[in-house]
């Protein structure tokens, strides 16, 4: 399908659809789900990645021609273990991109915006590419782009949730208002959810769960590939647009605003 | 990025074409966008003369965005004029250099007098004028913003584009505002108007809110002077100028004001048409861009037309003006900028909006924010 390409820091992606690669049952089943989806962008958690030289279950499955790492820096609970984790994963995995989270909270991994914010100001001046997953905070993610996020990554709903856009008002902002890419991450549980993001005007999504976990991977993944593609064309079509009845009267509302000016030499 | 960069982008020309190119289908793609979610090229067909058969649809909804955000309110506030000195040589302004008729600098005595004389009407919220000369720099108006300070909730500045340092020196001496008018965008038309002083240089003039927001100023008010080129490009400007503040410079609020040319001394040059259902056009558009923008609607238009605009967008009214320094009390006859049309007074005005069911607000702001004494206290000696 011809949408136009995604840019994050200079790069293209034709694919607006991010997967992870964590809580897959097989680096093989995970490989043909990455395939089926046709992402270019994947996430790796840096804590799963083997630095001891070692085989590795993810890494060994991605052909990294194919495939943008985007090493997370998922269990940092400060912005200080952030910038650790982050530089060794600029080593180990020979990238300076990188998904900012952390979340000191372990039972819903919330994100924390203070400790991201001061993050991001660090990893900038390091010279990350910094894609930061936060909150639907609109103010949060202009403060985070005036401090040099590449990309912000609110989240739909409680990572895990399934539960689809719940924080869609706040998207809606953020969407309008910024100046780097939008990529809805988390809580994205049905390719519809996906396609609503799309639609909605978010540059990209990842998903990872719904994916990992469905009875199908492979299929679920091609589902996904289709509901943002859809909904990406829908946005660069230009919805025609859910109007109120209230909406809808305005052209033949009882008290026009305008006729005075039939009036009025102009 | 600068706006001075992203002006330089866009052709004047070809703007006016592709406004000129726009289709009703653009014109509905733009009014089917969710609130807030225009963009600029929904703008440039809403600002088409294809957008001309959904005025009145647009009104609507810019009355309901603008009740929504606003509530059934309206700012009152009144120039205070405190020179009409000026360096520039401009065809169209009563100031111009050129005019050989006497120019007035207000003393601390005389601003006293005509500040008192709007606060006597109930202004919590005035704004001053100064032509463009060193004469009336950044002393001269730090001076007069100390001056007027204990007496106002809100200060704004409609004066010559100065230096950052200059804004944020002058905000710390409580300026709430600056209004700097571009005048027009179009690189042709500027220079034959603009013909000597500081008010030559474009570029200068077209960077100031980006130098307000760098300083920190709370709040920019944009415009054109419709009549002296394409009115639908130069609006066309004045958005994409707002949405670079509203992205750069976020923490900052903005108003657009919609100038129309006015009689005035030396004026001589030919006109391009800018009618009143133009100008209802022009603010309905901007509305749709930006459901927060306060809009403004100047003395120079007509008690008629007020009466029945003020509904479509607009957020804030001027009352009672004159534009020539010592105007209310200390010097009637000087030099006026330009002949206001409707001369009811603040008071009157009030009334009429109480009558429309609309509240008339004489303050909006609380000094005490900026770190100086509550104006509440002021206001009430």
């Amino acid at each position: 399908m011809n949408t136009k390409p995604l840019v994050i820091a200079g790069v293209d992606f034709s694919s607006r659809l991010f997967l992870g690669t964590g809580k897959f049952s097989s680096g093989d089943a995970m490989a043909r789900s990455l395939e089926a989806s046709g992402t270019q962008l994947v996430t790796v958690a840096l804590g799963r990645v083997r630095t001891d030289g070692r085989q590795d279950d993810i890494l060994g499955h991605l052909d990294q021609k194919r495939y943008r790492l985007l090493p997370n820096t998922s269990g940092a609970r400060s912005a200080k273990e952030a910038v650790l984790a982050a530089e060794l994963s600029r080593e180990a995995l020979n990238t300076h991109w990188l998904k900012l989270e952390v979340h000191p909270d372990p039972k819903y991994l919330m994100p924390d915006p203070v400790e991201t914010l001061l993050a991001t100001e660090i990893l900038v001046k390091k010279g990350f590419i910094v894609l930061a997953y936060v909150h639907a905070d609109p103010v949060l993610c202009r403060r985070l782009e005036e401090a040099g996020a590449a990309a912000v990554m609110p989240l739909g709903a409680p990572i895990g949730s399934n539960l689809g856009l719940e924080s869609r008002a706040f998207l809606e902002i953020i969407i309008a208002q910024s100046g780097v890419p939008v990529v809805v991450d988390a809580g994205l549980g049905a390719p519809s959810h996906a396609a609503a993001a799309l639609e909605m005007g978010a540059d990209a999504v990842l998903v990872n769960t719904a994916v990992a976990a469905a009875a199908d991977p492979v299929a679920m993944a091609r589902a996904f590939r289709l509901g943002v593609e859809a909904g990406r064309a829908a946005f660069e079509a230009g919805l025609a647009g859910a109007r109120s009845g209230r909406d809808r009267s305005r052209a033949g509302a009882t008290s026009p605003l305008t006729s005075f000016l039939g009036e009025a030499a102009s | 990025m600068n706006f001075v960069d992203i002006w330089r982008k866009h052709d004047f020309r070809e703007v006016a074409r592709r406004i000129a190119s726009k289709t009703p289908a653009d014109v509905r793609r733009a009014l089917n966008r969710n609130r807030g979610s225009v963009d600029v090229e929904d703008f440039a067909a809403l600002l088409s003369p294809a957008a001309e058969p959904f005025l009145e649809e647009m009104a609507q909804a810019a009355h309901e965005y603008t009740v929504e955000r606003f509530g059934r309110t309206m700012r009152l506030y009144a120039p205070l004029y405190l020179s009409n000195a000026c360096a520039n040589v401009c065809t169209y302004c009563g100031f111009s250099a050129h005019n050989r008729i006497r120019r007035k600098i207000l003393n601390d005595a005389e601003i006293l007098s005509d500040a008192g004389v709007l606060k006597a009407h109930g202004f919590g919220s005035i704004l001053l004028v100064t032509g463009e000369t060193g004469r009336v720099g950044r002393e001269y108006l730090a001076h007069a913003l100390r001056l007027l300070r204990p007496h106002f909730a809100g200060l704004c500045l409609e004066v010559q584009p100065l230096d950052e340092e200059d804004y944020a020196s002058l905000a710390g001496d409580g300026a709430s505002a600056v209004l700097v008018y571009q005048e027009t965008y179009d690189p042709e038309t500027y220079p034959r108007h603009h013909l000597s002083g500081p008010k030559a240089d474009i570029e200068y003039r077209l960077g100031t809110p980006d130098r307000l927001g760098r300083a920190g100023v709370k709040k920019v008010g944009l415009g054109a002077l419709s009549g002296l080129s394409d009115w639908r490009a130069d609006a066309w400007f004045v958005g994409l100028h707002l949405r670079h503040v509203e992205t750069a410079h976020w923490r900052m609020k903005t108003s657009v004001s919609f100038p129309r040319l006015r009689p005035h001394e030396g004026a001589e040059i030919p006109l391009t048409p800018f009618g009143e259902r133009d100008l209802v056009h022009a603010a309905c558009a901007f509305r749709l861009l930006s459901p927060e923008a306060e809009l403004s609607l100047s003395t120079r238009e007509s008690a008629q037309f007020r009466n029945h605009a003020f509904r479509l967008g607009f957020t804030s009214m001027s009352a009672g003006s004159r534009t020539n320094p010592g105007g209310y009390s200390s010097a009637p006859d000087s030099l006026e900028q330009f002949k206001i049309d409707d001369g009811r007074s603040p008071d009157e005005m009030a009334a009429f909006l109480r009558s429309q069911g609309y509240e008339p607000v004489w303050k909006d702001w609380d000094p005490a924010y900026d770190g100086f004494a509550g104006a509440a206290r002021a206001l009430a000696s």
